[in-house]
């Protein structure tokens, strides 16, 4: 079995909003998969419904061959959840809320991985501080290491960079790296895109509750806008290549290349227009234009 | 199989929030239920004899007793339940492979354990006054247990419908504390008109403070196997509601 988590036809509706609409895709173990989306796109709501903190109007989810609804225990002991919200229980030290969060999970003596944990996120000095006291990004890494005190096989960290600093971050994702390699399949949403660009093998793309995207990256990449070139010229753009033009930037003339030996036809019109090259850059294709433009294109769709 | 670490971490957790704030969880009411007792035992001594033989000083002891336990047990898993789901911190339980039934047992039993707790405080500081070595202890442990139950039971119930701090108050102050304070702890309810003795005869708490003296007294106002089948049928009904409502995830999972 090789499934790390199987999303079947999952709707969810909360009132008139259909929060999510047939949704199905698999996240294959060992996997390092983004979930991205705009604000409101369904991704926290998707995430609820695999750790069981919504139920699905329709559809069934399995972590790890097992279902989270007839076979929850299996599921969540399998899963590791960081909830988007920064959430702590203010009577306790760091240290009683990861004990807890153990025996909760059915796990006695847990000292020797709590250490580990406490450790690889740079709280064993906060250790015994009461979770008031700590600041917004320490208590996030609380959050992280609560999800991890049982080992699960799988991971889900919902926006857990947001609010933490670059040098966290990084660390963060050290981390998170270090457990993908060590097996661990790794689901993850994020706004900052190069974070999903750097990390990710395979990005789901959602919006208004659809899945409109489910590619690895690369193919993402490749299969967008394709690349650009900016333009800056001794006179305005030849009449032959406004088709092409996408937008201008600070005096360059943006222009869109379906395939890198466009360019061949573009220096060509530049030069029949008697104009002159005064710069040129080729612009790469990131991940944030390619969501951006699936995010615009699938509005007209 | 039971996730019996699951079940006892989480007993054990609800027991330490309660007891790391002590002073306010179990020394408050202690202190309350010492100050109704010098009141009324002052201003009604010369009174009333609420039964043969026993001062209506030492007849108050119990009641108030029964009253503290129930309003403690009732406070604890409601304002924890609240609390978590007011905060958020309510995923940290609603994550880990917790069934209905141990999730339910351990906000019970914590609830029942900060009851007794502030029940055996309140007689240790009552006790001066005139009460007696209970004539049947047995009794008076399954009235003071059960009874807490029942409330314990509610206070689950409350805190998991209440979506705002006010709701729960409105559930205190309109259902527990009537309950509680029309229940006989001030009086026999023998001394009452027909009407209200009807309807404290139609209050759970009436047979818990009833069923609990009849453990110090050896007397009460109906048979302890009465107080016995009503008290033990509320907590079976309570009980199984709060179990019902958690296993469902009213309220907690959307
Ligand atoms: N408990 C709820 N009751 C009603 N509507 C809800 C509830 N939870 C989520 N929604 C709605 O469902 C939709 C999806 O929300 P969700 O939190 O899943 O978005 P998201 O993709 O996580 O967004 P973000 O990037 O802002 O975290 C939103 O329109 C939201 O308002
Ligand atoms: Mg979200």
């Amino acid at each position: 079995m090789s499934t790390a988590i199987d999303i079947v036809g999952v709707s969810k509706r909360y009132g008139t909003l259909t929060a999510l609409d047939d949704v199905s895709f698999s996240v294959r173990q060992g996997e390092f998969f983004a979930l991205l989306g705009p604000n409101g796109a369904g991704k926290t709501t998707l995430i609820s419904a695999l750790a069981g903190l919504a139920r699905q109007d329709e559809g069934t989810i399995r972590v790890m061959g097992h279902d989270t609804v007839h076979d929850f225990r299996d599921a969540r002991m399998a899963l590791g959840v960081v909830p988007q919200e920064l959430v702590f229980d203010p009577f306790f030290t760091v240290r009683e809320t990861l004990v807890f969060q153990s025996g909760y999970f059915g796990i006695k003596r847990n000292d020797a991985w709590i250490d580990e944990l406490l450790f690889k996120l740079g709280l064993t000095e906060k250790a015994n501080a009461n979770m008031r006291a700590l600041s917004g990004g320490m208590k996030r890494r609380v959050m992280v290491a609560q999800a991890l005190v049982h080992r699960p096989p799988v991971i889900v960290l919902d926006e857990p960079t947001a609010g933490v600093d670059v040098e966290l971050r990084q660390s963060l994702w050290d981390f998170v790296q270090e457990l993908n390699d060590a097996g661990h399949t790794i689901v993850l949403t994020t706004h900052y895109l190069e974070e999903a660009e750097t990390l990710c093998g395979r990005i789901a793309m959602l919006k208004r509750g659809r899945l409109i995207a489910l590619e690895p990256k690369e193919k993402l990449l490749a299969q967008s806008a394709g690349r650009e070139v900016a333009l800056k010229l001794s006179g305005p753009l030849p009449a032959a290549l406004e088709a092409l033009k996408t937008r201008e930037e600070d005096g360059r003339q943006v222009l869109a290349l379906a395939e890198p030996a466009a360019l061949e036809t573009v220096l060509a019109a530049v030069r029949e227009a008697g104009l002159e090259v005064r710069d040129l850059t080729l612009v790469e294709t990131d991940l944030e234009t390619v969501f951006v433009n699936m995010m615009r294109g699938s509005r007209t769709a | 199989m039971i996730n019996f670490t699951g079940f006892y971490t989480l007993f054990r957790k609800e027991l330490l929030r309660f007891w790391k704030v002590a002073f306010q969880t179990v020394a408050a009411p202690v202190l309350t239920a010492l100050l109704y007792q010098l009141i009324f035992a002052h201003v009604l001594e010369n009174h009333v004899e609420a039964y043969p033989g026993v001062s209506y000083t030492a007849f108050l002891i119990p009641g108030l007793a029964m009253m503290s336990m129930a309003q403690n047990a009732f406070a604890n898993g409601s304002s924890s339940l609240i609390q978590s789901k007011v905060t958020g911190n309510i995923v940290f339980i609603l994550l880990p492979p917790l069934t209905a039934l141990e999730f339910t047992a351990a906000y019970l039993l914590a609830a029942v354990c900060r009851g007794l707790l502030v029940g055996a405080g309140v007689l240790a500081v009552t006790a001066a006054f005139g009460l007696p070595w209970p004539t049947h202890p047995l009794w008076a442990l399954v009235f003071a247990a059960l009874g807490c139950g029942v409330l314990g039971s509610l206070g689950i119930i409350a805190g998991i419908w209440a979506e705002k701090f006010d709701q729960l108050a409105a559930f205190q102050n309109f259902i527990i504390m009537p309950l509680t304070f029309l229940s006989g702890v001030f009086y026999s309810i023998a001394s009452l008109p027909p009407l209200w003795r009807a309807v404290s005869h139609a209050n759970p708490v009436f047979y818990m403070i009833d069923g609990f003296r009849y453990g110090f007294f050896g007397q009460a106002d109906v048979s302890p196997w009465l107080s016995l089948a009503v008290v033990g049928a509320s907590f079976v009904a309570l009980a199984s509601l709060a179990l019902r409502m958690i296993g469902s995830g009213y309220k907690l999972r959307h």
